[in-house]
């Protein structure tokens, strides 16, 4: 359905609530914005192109002196259409399109997407490869919540060096996915019914070594950022989310439990083989950005204990299914909802079979943009520089956004 | 939790009115649906979130599906009489759906725990009916969500206090995710191993020759 | 009293950086180009076509299957079949590729092509430095630039390489036991 005429189109949209209500709306000029400034809010576009917006990403920003008064998220400058691209793609060429939705935490993302093809198709999963995928997506969640904390830092103006501590310890993550699935970034490692090869020679005590290394690296990174008073001057009772509008938003991740909601996936889902493993879930109490940043701070120790627990544990054992076909893989038809704890959030795929080799529908339910819902409602009162601060502590990347 | 079957029938006691149909999920993922009509969706979502036992306070997923129209050709055992006699024949019978647009939400409850509750909406036509109630202020997760679906399929949400594009440009004109969507073959002009893009790209623009060098063809020195 | 968390902070910071002079872990840079470092042997980058003994055209395994350009999810691999057939790595008479063209500003090395491919013919390289002065035809790499010897693959993938040769060896063995299969070239470094 074209709707050609503007006419027309209002008559089925209704009217637009462009950006701000205090001038009277142009609709010539672009948003509706008119160009001279008129009454006494001034509209800033935190543009597309800003080193701390986590990528192409826009704030339609109104201000009062330096609070702001209203602010509507722009994006869709990274819209790939990728879920129709997974219409048109086998289920298995679709994953390394995953890959590229949230490309700091590719090997969830790939997780998540086996995960629930193995849920439409009823697909078992060896041991070895639950065990592995365990180890890697704490690995993937160690070097998520690591480098953004740095751009958390960077963005406050700390003019990268924390960042760099962070890569430090990223890269080292990095050399391990390389030397196991042969890229750093787009890994596309996992399969449907286990992964794609197994560990190379020596992989396994270098990972033993980095994660026993790494609680040396968070003494080093808590005293350079937790103590700092121009840290908690910038983050304490700035953003403040409560757990009723959390829950009713869709907030999930770090985010939700910096509101004292205690809801993960891995102990609510149970999901993989996580019910094997001791772990605590770290809560907060104010919902505000400091708690926020200490959710990730506290997450990775949990994580480390995770990693040294499946590191003890893991059997010898076939990494795939034997049953599943490479080529021409058939689901039954049906629909499924799979959902993993990501690094960011809940990251789920929903997936539509009609019995052929493309899904009729497939669906990402992205963690960063439902996270985005309440962006507003967090930055209302608040100035412009706490802005970046509130936005850097949700956590986004465009690639999910956008998709 | 409860089974699907006694949720319906609690909804449809709560709010009166409430038509709500079981959906059918076969495969071995296991997760049917309740189908409810646009008059009473809200207020069954509310009853979903508010009652006690169920406490489905999370909406984590919203999610538009196209339907096409379908032939669907079933073979049915018919008795005709056929010289006199009584026999019983196959008959080919095609029956007709129209197709629909359809939005699809995946409940669950973080105070409780459990889940997930799947609800669809589905729209009269995929023309000028493809209008839905907007299930946001039950919901406030809804709100992108359901902009996302105005904007990649087109149904219109009434009641959502901010419906307009969000992925695509607002001057755009068209819905990108429907199965019918043909794209633009004016791409940018680039030479790539498979003809048809470059016969389909020629009708648009002028050989540019000194600007891109793409007609050069020369192989690298 | 106020500050102190600064100053820890700046008291890390200087450790870093005189740190960095003395303890290797401290300096994680290597000063490209003239130092590099060394892949790992699974770092992938690009496919590229095996061919068998010296000859490109006669050793060539791939016979021009056409699923590997099937598979591929962003379609950049384009194959036109041969007329002809030429004898394969068993003496039996396959089909060859006449073009087999890959584009590598839309590939993506998500190596499913390797995966797919019947006959070990189209394996991972790791090649990465690549630029070149044009967008279009000069990211266009075609049969002769893709197709390298055996040797080679031993070279930058060692393990899978051999692993590769002894599984061709036995499916050689079990088809045609009478023929010894044909020598595979010792790997030097």
């Amino acid at each position: 359905m074209i709707l050609s005429s503007r006419a027309e189109r209002s008559a089925v949209e209704g009217p637009r609530d462009t950006t701000f209500a205090v001038t009277p709306q142009d609709p010539s000029t672009p948003l509706g914005m008119t160009s001279s400034f008129q009454g006494e809010l001034l509209e800033v576009s935190m543009g597309p192109q800003h080193p701390s917006t986590h990528g192409v990403f826009r704030m339609n920003v109104a201000l009062d002196g330096e609070i702001v008064v209203k602010l509507k998220p722009v994006f869709g400058y990274l819209h790939r259409n990728h879920e129709k691209i997974g219409e048109n793609t086998s289920y298995l060429g679709s994953m390394p399109y995953t890959d590229r939705l949230d490309y700091f935490c590719s090997m969830t993302n790939n997780w998540a997407y086996a995960l629930s093809v193995e849920k439409l198709a009823g697909l078992e999963v060896p041991e070895r490869a639950e065990y592995l995928r365990v180890i890697l997506a704490e690995l993937t969640r160690l070097q998520n919540h690591a480098s953004l904390l740095g751009f958390l830092l960077s963005d406050m103006g700390a003019w990268g060096t924390p960042l760099m501590y962070a890569f430090r310890e990223r890269e080292k993550i990095l050399d391990l996915f390389e030397s196991l699935s042969g890229s750093r970034m787009m890994c596309d490692y996992m399969r449907f019914g286990g992964c794609r090869c197994d560990l190379p020679p020596g992989w396994m005590d270098r990972a033993r070594k980095l994660v026993d290394g790494f609680p040396r690296f968070l003494d080093e990174f808590e005293k350079l950022v937790v103590s700092n008073e121009i840290l908690i001057a910038r983050t304490q009772d700035v953003g403040k989310l409560s757990a009723e509008l959390a829950i009713n938003a869709g907030i999930t991740g770090p985010m939700l439990r910096a509101c004292g909601v205690n809801y993960d996936l891995r102990k609510v889902d149970g999901y993989g083989f996580y019910p094997r493993f001791k772990f605590r879930i770290p809560l907060g109490e104010h919902g505000d950005c400091y708690d926020r940043l200490m959710m990730r701070v506290l997450e990775l120790r949990e994580s480390i204990g995770i990693l040294q627990q499946a590191m003890a544990e893991i059997p010898e054992g076939p990494i795939m299914n034997p049953k599943v076909k490479i080529r021409n893989f058939r689901p039954p038809a049906g629909e499924a909802y799979g959902r993993i704890e990501g690094p960011k959030g809940e990251l789920g795929f929903y997936l539509i079979s009609d019995g052929s080799g493309n899904p009729y529908r497939y669906r990402v339910r992205p963690p960063s943009f439902i996270n985005l819902t309440i962006l507003e409602d967090l930055c209302l009162g608040h100035t412009v520089a706490d802005v970046m601060v509130i936005l850097g502590s949700i956590d986004i990347v465009m690639g999910e956004v956008d998709r | 939790m409860e089974s699907l079957e006694e949720i319906k029938a609690r909804a449809e006691a709560a709010v009166p009115g409430a038509a709500i149909a079981i959906v059918p999920n076969p495969g071995p993922a296991n997760q049917p649906s309740l189908l409810l009509d646009h008059a009473h969706a809200a207020a069954v979502a509310g009853f979903l979130r508010d009652d006690a036992a169920l406490r489905l306070d999370h909406c984590s997923n919203v999610t538009g599906v196209d339907w096409l129209d379908r032939k669907v050709t079933t073979k049915v055992k018919v008795k005709k009489i056929v010289v006199r006699e009584e026999k019983e024949e196959e008959e080919t019978q095609e029956e007709f759906f129209p197709g629909y647009l359809e939005a699809v939400y995946h409940l669950y409850s973080v105070a409780l725990k459990h889940g997930p509750v799947i609800v669809r909406l589905r729209t009269n036509d995929r023309g000028q009916g493809a209008r839905l109630p907007s299930l946001t202020p039950v919901y406030r997760s809804a709100e992108f969500q359901e902009r996302e679906i105005f904007d990649l399929y087109g149904i219109h949400f009434d009641g959502h206090p901010d419906l307009r594009r969000i992925l695509m440009w607002d001057e755009f004109e068209d819905h990108p995710m429907r199965k019918d969507y043909r794209e633009p073959d004016d791409y940018e002009y680039e030479p790539t191993p498979h003809d048809d893009v470059i016969e389909k790209t020629k009708k648009h623009y002028d050989a540019r020759p000194e600007l891109d060098g793409a007609e050069k063809l020369t192989t690298q020195p | 009293m106020i500050g102190l968390g600064v100053l820890n902070g700046m008291a890390v910071t200087l450790r870093n950086f005189i740190g960095s002079y003395f303890e290797k872990e401290r300096l994680i840079t290597v000063q490209y180009p003239e130092e590099r470092e060394t892949l790992p042997e699974n770092y992938r980058n690009f496919p590229f076509l095996v061919f068998d003994t010296d000859d490109a055209e006669a050793g060539l395994r791939c016979v021009a299957c056409k699923i590997c350009e099937k598979e591929c999810p962003p379609q950049c691999i384009y194959i036109v079949k041969s007329e002809d057939k030429k004898p394969d790595y068993m003496d039996k008479p396959q089909f060859y590729p006449r073009v087999f063209d890959i584009d590598i500003s839309v590939c993506m090395s998500c190596q499913i092509c390797v995966e797919v491919c019947p006959f070990e013919a189209i394996k991972m390289d790791k090649v990465f430095e690549l630029s070149r002065r044009e967008r279009f035809d000069a990211l266009l790499m075609g049969k002769d630039e893709l197709a390298k010897s055996n040797i080679y693959y031993h070279n930058i993938h060692p393990l899978e390489a051999a692993e590769v040769d002894a599984n061709l060896a036995t499916a050689a063995a079990k088809k045609k036991p009478a023929i010894e299969p044909r020598p595979t070239p010792n790997a030097t470094a």
